[in-house]
């Protein structure tokens, strides 16, 4: 059948075909398509609209893809502060689904679809498949967890799309799911590569063999993880794990995926447009060299996102893909740009710390991250200004805040850390902005 | 106020065919039925031994040749054995909430879930949802048929979806806060419980932007709808499907709220009594049959549903022609037999909420100390009937008891419990533990 | 009857009393009497001014976090067992001290307790059920003046 094309070892899907267009082609409708994104944003986003009118823009200044320097970019904290509906640019009446970001606690960020948005989601869902080499005749268990999460149903109306059996067990109970991994064959698993290595672990236990399964595809994401994972998983399972990435703020998962290459992941630029840059300077940076992943959606009606900071830290590739799709391939996903740090062997994000902090009185406050060594450990201390919101005028309010704060950060982070409340404006500030981490540990 | 109006629209000419055109359309169908099941094993052999094919099928009186079907069948043909079709065509699996043995699985093809995606709008527009609203869907996602039948419902009406799925409360609270959803979608007790948590989180659950709920999932009773109605201030709509058969989606209340609309272009229901397998008049209580008369992965006939109900074949001011059931007010299977009494837990349910002061959390425990069975009911006291004084809790003690005893005839201890001590639901509320088993 | 009281977040650090102090002196506002609750870290700086209101925009503005609270002012004999005769009124009351502290005027015979409680509406009808001289606001200033 024409539908099963073959191409160095991966299914061709029809839907696939943007994969491989032309490049002058697909220069030409990238162009095309940010042009009229930008469009709409300024006509419906007022915030993003405010932006151009500081830097003295309109939307028919934009013309050539060069120009994308000339916007401004988003960030998350745009997400927070407009909170729910405000970078939506569509009418609710249009809007047919609503996800939220899975923060654990705390001000949650939205995001918004249309139909159309959904069906565009789905697509690049199928052309993720469709490169891990599924089909139709595909048994995929779908393991992300369903829900507000764009994981499970982004995943799952993918799959449904591409024309495959789907098994949407959502997250958790391992048990079940390799019990129903083995009763209905399934040809295909979607989750965290980490809750993959638990089945690894867990199916001798309850004596299966995994590699005599008819598994043979694992669609990993919404976490970094790296090649030595891959080498673990992969003969434990005999299967291929590939890797696949995206985020809510531009569509869920479905923003690039891996080919049978597993050598980078393709963007789907088609959709997704990627800009890397010097996350110091904000300027944009040549293929191959390593920055700050920044996408603009190419073609998101309800909440369209220009020059979105991922934060992700990646390179892009400069030369073609064995596999001939078209579409640049990017680096996988080694670190982040928002001062990561390792404390005790685990890696944590300020975004958690701010998070944590965000979950016990709804404000975000100024803090600021002391790593220290005494010589032997490793030792974190936030420091949390107190603000009016939060202050009571008795210890025993105030030590419990430090105790919920502390107890909070614990929650997510699994450190314990020190917690000091500090006056207004104590901690150091550069460019309006505090310094999150400072990293005092002796070198 | 909630100034909710459904106006009276129907989605599909089939809710409206005149009887004998429904009736003829039904006859069609279920010589397809048994066409497609002609493809199953299991259905084959019997066929084949009772005599039966497609064309001997020549009037809906047939039903009556046809054999049961029942869960121990599905178990035995573990895990997809009562498919039609070849593993390739089902687009998805769905699993039962089985609480005990091994779970059960059902097949959808691509035209399944398709047919059942149009099955949950109908009664979603019959109970007023429009493109223009905004639904939470509290529902488990999973293999648990409740959220996504809803889900590609609410889809195939064009509202806007919040997929919350089930648990975490607290923050199903601030989302409905924030993005002002216009309805809610879960199990009538969870329903209860986000009010219960609203309160204790200083929100008025009246105040909330939420105007109207399809319940499903669970048995509930009409008290429990009135008071669902009264702390949150919207308009309650029930609804009935079981996984076996497809999910959500085999019938749901109009505007009227008089019984819920069968989808019959979908499914052929039948009443019958559990002992006599006798079908037993409109408005009496009995099993529902439900023969599944379109589904193309998993054609199921005679289903004995073990959920008693009742039928009317009346007309609805609604204007839709299909027979209505009423709400499922216990199951063959769940019925307690308490020194020879038949007993529903739904009758001792009701009975609660007809005593000011208790809360809608309860459980009922059956054991049998010596040689006589003793159903003790655990409630829940509104704080603010909490009383100092003995006598006065004596007093409501004895009413619950007189209660109870009045609407099941049978005569219960009544142990009250502080507020927030029994187990609070996520999905669907334990409430029978029957410990006569366990004790020999 | 109830008095507004200012209190402030400090870092326990050497230098950090003096710096409200400073912007209330600039201000040209008297602080009346003040208390210091500390802990290892940090520490709650209590003051009594008279005008309240501008001393919580000056400091406020000096980047300061600044709380109002209403605690309840009482007359009590600067003599042995003059606290207790109160404490007693309070505690046969039922009523939570959530913090509380003296200051003496001058040449005066008569102390003067600040109490912080939960609700200060029932300590005070308690408290004058008992003919304990409750000092509002107004008469605190013209004594302290005087």
């Amino acid at each position: 059948m024409s539908e099963f094309w073959h191409d160095a070892g991966c299914a061709f899907h029809p839907v696939s075909g943007p994969d491989y267009l032309p490049v002058t082609q697909l220069r030409q409708l990238q162009l095309h398509r940010f042009q009229a994104v930008v469009k709409r944003s300024y006509d419906n986003v007022p915030l993003f609209r405010q932006r151009m009118e500081e830097r003295g823009i309109t939307p028919a200044d934009f013309r050539t893809l060069e120009d994308t320097r000339l916007l401004p970019f988003t960030v998350k904290i745009d997400l927070r502060d407009t909170y729910p509906f405000g970078l939506f640019a569509s009418p609710m009446s249009e809007i047919v689904r609503l996800h939220a970001s899975s923060g654990t606690t705390g001000k949650p960020i939205v995001v918004a679809y249309t139909q159309e948005d959904l069906r565009v989601w789905a697509s690049v869902m199928v052309r993720c498949f469709a490169a891990c080499g599924l089909d139709r005749g595909d048994i995929i268990q779908n393991a992300y967890g369903y829900g507000l999460f764009t994981g499970g149903l982004g995943a799952h109306y993918g799959a449904e799309a591409l024309g495959a059996t789907v098994i949407p067990i959502s997250g958790g109970n391992t048990d079940r799911q390799i019990m129903l991994m083995k009763d209905f064959g399934a040809t295909a698993i979607c989750c965290t590569p980490s809750y993959f290595l638990r089945i690894v672990e867990r199916a001798p236990e309850l004596g299966v063999d995994l590699r005599k399964l008819p598994l043979k595809a694992g669609v990993f994401g919404a976490e970094p993880w790296t090649e030595e994972m891959r080498k673990r998983i992969e003969p434990e399972a005999n299967i291929k794990a590939y890797d696949i990435y995206g985020l809510s703020e531009i569509i869920g998962p479905g923003v690039a995926n891996e080919c049978c290459e597993q050598h980078g992941l393709h963007i789907f630029e088609d959709h997704f447009y990627p800009e890397i840059i010097d996350p110091k300077t904000l300027e944009p940076v040549p293929d191959g060299t390593e920055g700050e992943l920044v996408l603009t959606t190419l073609s998101k009606q309800a909440m369209p996102m220009i020059r979105y900071r991922t934060r992700d830290i990646t390179a892009l590739f400069t030369e073609a893909c064995p596999c001939g799709r078209t579409v640049r391939r990017m680096r996988r996903i080694s670190r982040r740009s928002d001062d990561m740090f390792i404390i005790r062997g685990v890696n944590v994000y300020p975004s958690q710390i701010e998070e944590a902090l965000l979950a016990v009185e709804g404000t975000a406050p100024h803090y600021q991250i002391v790593l220290t060594n005494d010589g032997t450990m490793d030792d974190v201390e936030v420091h949390v200004e107190v603000t009016p919101e939060v202050f009571g005028d008795t210890i025993s309010v105030m030590e419990n805040l430090q105790k919920k704060l502390s107890a909070s950060i614990e929650r997510i982070i699994n450190i314990r850390v020190k917690l000091r409340l500090v006056e207004p404006n104590s901690i150091q500030r550069s460019e309006g902005k505090a310094k999150r981490v400072l990293d005092m540990r002796k070198k | 106020m909630n100034e909710f109006v459904v106006d009276n629209q129907i989605l599909d000419r089939e809710e409206t065919l005149p009887r004998t055109e429904m009736e003829a359309l039904q006859l069609v169908r279920l010589r397809e039925t048994v066409a497609r099941a002609m493809n199953v094993p299991f259905y084959r052999a019997i066929f084949k031994r009772e005599g039966i094919t497609p064309d001997s099928i020549t009037s809906l009186d047939d039903l009556k040749r046809l054999p049961f079907t029942t869960k121990a069948d599905m178990r035995d043909n573990y895990p997809l054995g009562l498919c039609a079709v070849q593993r390739g065509d089902l687009a998805r699996i769905h699993g039962s909430s089985g609480t005990t043995g091994k779970p059960t699985f059902v097949g959808y093809t691509r035209e399944d879930l398709r047919m059942w995606a149009r099955m949950c709008a109908r009664f979603l527009y019959a109970g007023g949802l429009r493109a223009c609203h905004t639904v939470q869907v509290s529902f488990g996602y999973g293999l648990f048929t409740g959220g996504f039948g809803l889900h590609y419902g609410i889809e195939e009406i064009g509202a806007s979806i919040i997929p919350a799925s089930s648990g975490n409360t607290t923050r199903q609270i601030h989302i409905i806060r924030d993005l002002q959803p216009d309805a809610l979608i879960s199990t009538p007790s969870y329903a209860l419980n986000i009010a219960e948590v609203a309160r204790s989180m200083d929100v008025d659950p009246r105040a909330l932007s939420l105007r109207f709920a399809h319940f499903g999932g669970e048995m509930w009773t009409e008290d429990m709808r009135h008071k669902i109605e009264a702390e949150m201030d919207l308009f309650a709509f029930n609804n009935y499907g079981l996984s076996e058969i497809i999910g959500p989606g085999i019938s749901g209340e109009c505007a009227a709220r008089t019984g819920m609309h069968i989808q019959e272009d979908h499914f052929l229901v039948e009443c019958i009594n559990p002992d006599t397998l006798e079908p037993v008049q409109d408005f009496e209580y009995g099993e529902l049959v439900i023969t599944a008369l379109t589904r193309q992965a998993m054609p199921m006939i005679r289903y004995r549903t073990r959920d008693i109900a009742s039928l009317d074949a009346g007309p609805c001011v609604c204007g839709r022609t299909t027979r209505r059931m009423s709400r499922v007010i216990g199951r063959s299977d769940d019925m307690l037999i308490i020194r020879g009494v038949n007993v529903f837990p739904s009758q001792i349910e009701e009975a609660l909420f007809q005593v000011e002061g208790t809360s809608p959390h309860y459980l009922i425990e059956v054991s049998r100390p010596g040689s006589l069975d003793q159903v003790t009911v655990k409630v829940e006291v509104r704080p603010e009937f909490f009383s100092d004084k003995m006598s006065e809790m004596q007093n409501l003690r004895e009413r619950i008891d007189r209660k109870i005893q009045a609407a099941a005839n049978i005569h219960t201890q009544v142990e009250l419990v502080a507020p927030q001590t029994l187990e609070r639901s996520m999905g669907k509320a334990v409430r029978v533990v029957d410990l006569r088993g366990r004790q020999g | 009857m109830k008095i507004h009281q200012l209190s402030m977040f400090l870092e326990n650090k050497p230098g950090r009393l003096s710096e409200p102090c400073r912007v209330l002196a600039e201000a040209g506002i008297n602080i009346l009497t003040l208390s210091v609750a500390d802990t290892q870290q940090f520490g709650i700086l209590r003051l009594i001014v008279r005008d309240w209101e501008k001393a919580k925009e000056v400091l406020e503005a000096s980047g300061c976090v600044v709380n109002v609270t209403e605690v309840v002012a009482t007359e009590v004999e600067d003599r042995p067992g003059g606290l207790t005769a109160i404490l007693d009124i309070i505690e046969s009351a039922g009523l939570n001290i959530e913090y509380m502290y003296a200051f003496t005027f001058r040449s005066e015979d008569k102390a003067v307790i600040v109490f912080r409680f939960d609700n200060p509406d029932l300590a005070i009808a308690a408290l004058q059920a008992k003919s304990i001289n409750i000092i509002g606001g107004v008469e605190l200033y013209e004594r302290v003046k005087q």
